[in-house]
């Protein structure tokens, strides 16, 4: 099958799914029901592209496709967020707080984190990616091992609350801050769409980039800001949800079998829609709600990646 | 015409290259030879802005090549490094259509097309166009790259260790197209190269480095004699002369 039949056959797949998100089982009271059910999709599908085109691009400019940019400890900075919310102001107040103010807190403490470890690690000479994954790592695992320990701290009536932010959900999205995500990820867009040119460029890894007038350092920095954005904006809306990304870039790889970013890009975000929207069906309409969708994610994702180490490791 | 002027690199408190200075004739091949560690290769890179210089100045032209665009260098000097790992699914086509990128951007032009389809005959690979590079022998690969340097279309082209890991046959098949690019198509190459024969039978110049350090540099005839190879390898070396050429006998 050519490329370009994969992508439209994956957009039909997306909208069907999305359609019967929808309208399935939609009952008597639409006039209640519709609007939230339309919320909650556009939700998915912001988060969908977001973590998508973040991992694909993240992948890219490591030169490495078993990376995700929850490395650089953003989803550990966001679960610290909510601790520390929970353990110096009590549970009352994660629950009563302003969504908009927790949003703004969330995604900007993320975003100044980034550019603040991005700033500290390129300033360094020999700076390199994999230096700055290291460093990621390391702060990821400090955020962590401080939350656990709050944790512990925490009444654990509270502690639940903490809990719940653990798992993404899309179930109490709302919908000020969705108009404010997608205006945010609209801007980034407008911003990713000038370095998009350089991708395939880039895939060629550092040496052949820069020997072909790209100037790795600058873009990449760009880039990874990007990035930033995008994955802390999708964190704040549901919850940690990266491991997606692992997920739908290895399969756009493996389905597209090109180093093209326009077939990447676009397949990578329309399995994350068709695994989100079709995981969310399942959760709320099989499930019952009975688990949340990243215990699925999760799942699914692991599986596929211990399937990934396995055929990598034969190749060898 | 690419002057070094008093280069130093150093990494902790090792000086891996050491005040060289060294003027690259245009339309010349220029060998860099030495032991390992001599500093050629990172000599190479710092030339090609691949790693930072920490003294000297590099000027192309007569203009210090930091200040160039990256974009109009990328016009002017290409590098081939000899590792290309690289883990994407790419037509040996596509890969050599990426030397235009300085040109075109990503989006290729008839130009460029043109430019890709007079690489791949310059190689001899309109058989191997249309496989993909994780298809490809070593040699083959090899073949590839330096078609992509050519469709890059840049006056010098640098690189570095072009026979790594190849046999007799693709060795001499590369050394005779790059022998090819400057007579015909007046470029300037540079290569960093292990074998000395390969250096005497297809170089014009020859700078030999040691211990960071340019011991001797000259032409051919000069480079290749007994004396100045025991200075720059600590070995005695016998040169013959066969057929016109000079071939070291260092077994």
């Amino acid at each position: 099958m050519r490329n370009s039949s994969k992508v439209i056959l994956l957009s039909g797949l997306s909208i069907a799914f999305i359609l019967l998100f929808l309208f399935w089982d939609l009952g008597s009271s639409f006039d209640y029901v519709l609007p939230r059910r339309f919320t909650k999709v556009a939700a998915i599908v912001l988060t969908a592209g977001c973590i998508a085109f973040s991992t694909v691009i993240f992948q890219t400019i490591t030169n490495n496709r078993i990376l995700t940019p929850s490395l650089i400890g953003l989803d550990s900075l966001y679960m610290l967020i909510q601790t520390a919310i929970v353990f110096f102001f009590g549970g009352k107040e994660l629950a009563l707080m302003d969504s908009g103010v927790h949003f703004v807190i969330s995604v900007g403490l993320m975003v100044v984190f980034a550019v603040l470890l991005f700033k500290l690690v390129f300033r360094i000479e020999g700076r390199n990616i994999y230096f700055l994954l290291l460093i990621g790592i390391i702060f990821g695992t400090f955020f962590s091992s401080i939350s656990s320990f709050l944790q512990l701290l925490i009444d654990p009536n509270e502690f639940t609350l903490v809990q719940d932010s653990m798992f993404a959900s899309f179930n109490n999205v709302n919908e000020d801050l969705l108009v404010l995500s997608f205006l945010l990820v609209l801007l980034v867009s407008l911003w990713a769409k000038k370095l998009l040119k350089y991708l395939n460029v880039m895939s060629l890894g550092k040496d052949q980039a820069v020997n072909l007038g790209v100037p790795f350092d600058r873009i990449a920095q760009q880039w990874l800001i990007i990035i930033a954005i995008l994955v802390s904006v999708a964190t704040a809306l549901v919850g940690p949800i990266t491991f997606l990304g692992l997920l739908v870039a290895n399969l756009a790889h493996e389905l597209f079998r090109t180093y093209k970013h326009s077939y990447l890009i676009g397949g990578a975000i329309l399995l994350s829609i068709v695994t989100l929207v079709g995981g969310q069906l399942i959760v709320e309409r099989l499930f019952e709600f009975s688990i949340p969708i990243s215990v699925i994610i999760n799942l699914a994702g692991g599986i596929y990646f211990l399937y990934l180490l396995l055929k990598e490791n034969r190749s060898w | 015409m690419v002057e070094v002027k008093d280069v130093s690199k150093v990494y902790g408190k090792t000086r891996v290259v050491s005040n060289v200075s060294v003027d690259i004739k245009p339309g010349k091949v220029t060998s860099f030879i030495g032991a390992n560690g001599a500093g050629k290769s990172t000599l190479l890179s710092m030339v090609s802005r691949l790693i930072s210089r920490d003294e000297g100045e590099i000027l192309l032209d007569g203009q210090e090549i930091q200040s160039y665009k990256p974009n109009a260098l990328a016009k002017e000097l290409s590098i081939l490094k000899q590792s290309n790992q690289i883990n994407i699914r790419i037509s040996v086509r596509d890969l050599v259509g990426f030397g235009r990128f300085p040109y075109s951007q990503g989006t290729l032009t008839k130009e460029d097309e043109h430019q890709v389809d007079q690489a791949i005959q310059y190689m001899e690979l309109e058989e191997l166009e249309n496989r993909y590079i994780d298809e490809l022998s070593g040699g083959q690969l090899q073949r590839a790259y330096i078609a992509m340097i050519i469709a890059q279309d840049t006056e010098y082209v640098l690189l570095d260790e072009p026979l790594n890991n190849l046999d007799m046959k693709h060795s001499v098949q590369i050394m005779k197209a790059l022998r090819k690019m400057v007579e015909e198509l007046g470029k300037t190459v540079v290569i960093v190269i292990h074998d000395i024969n390969f250096a005497s039978c297809y170089s014009d110049h020859i700078v030999a480095l040691k211990n960071g350090e340019i011991v001797r540099e000259g032409s051919t005839e000069e480079m290749i004699t007994t004396e100045v190879l025991r200075d720059v390898y600590d070995m005695e070396i016998p040169v013959q002369l066969i057929d016109g050429k000079r071939i070291c006998i260092y077994f």
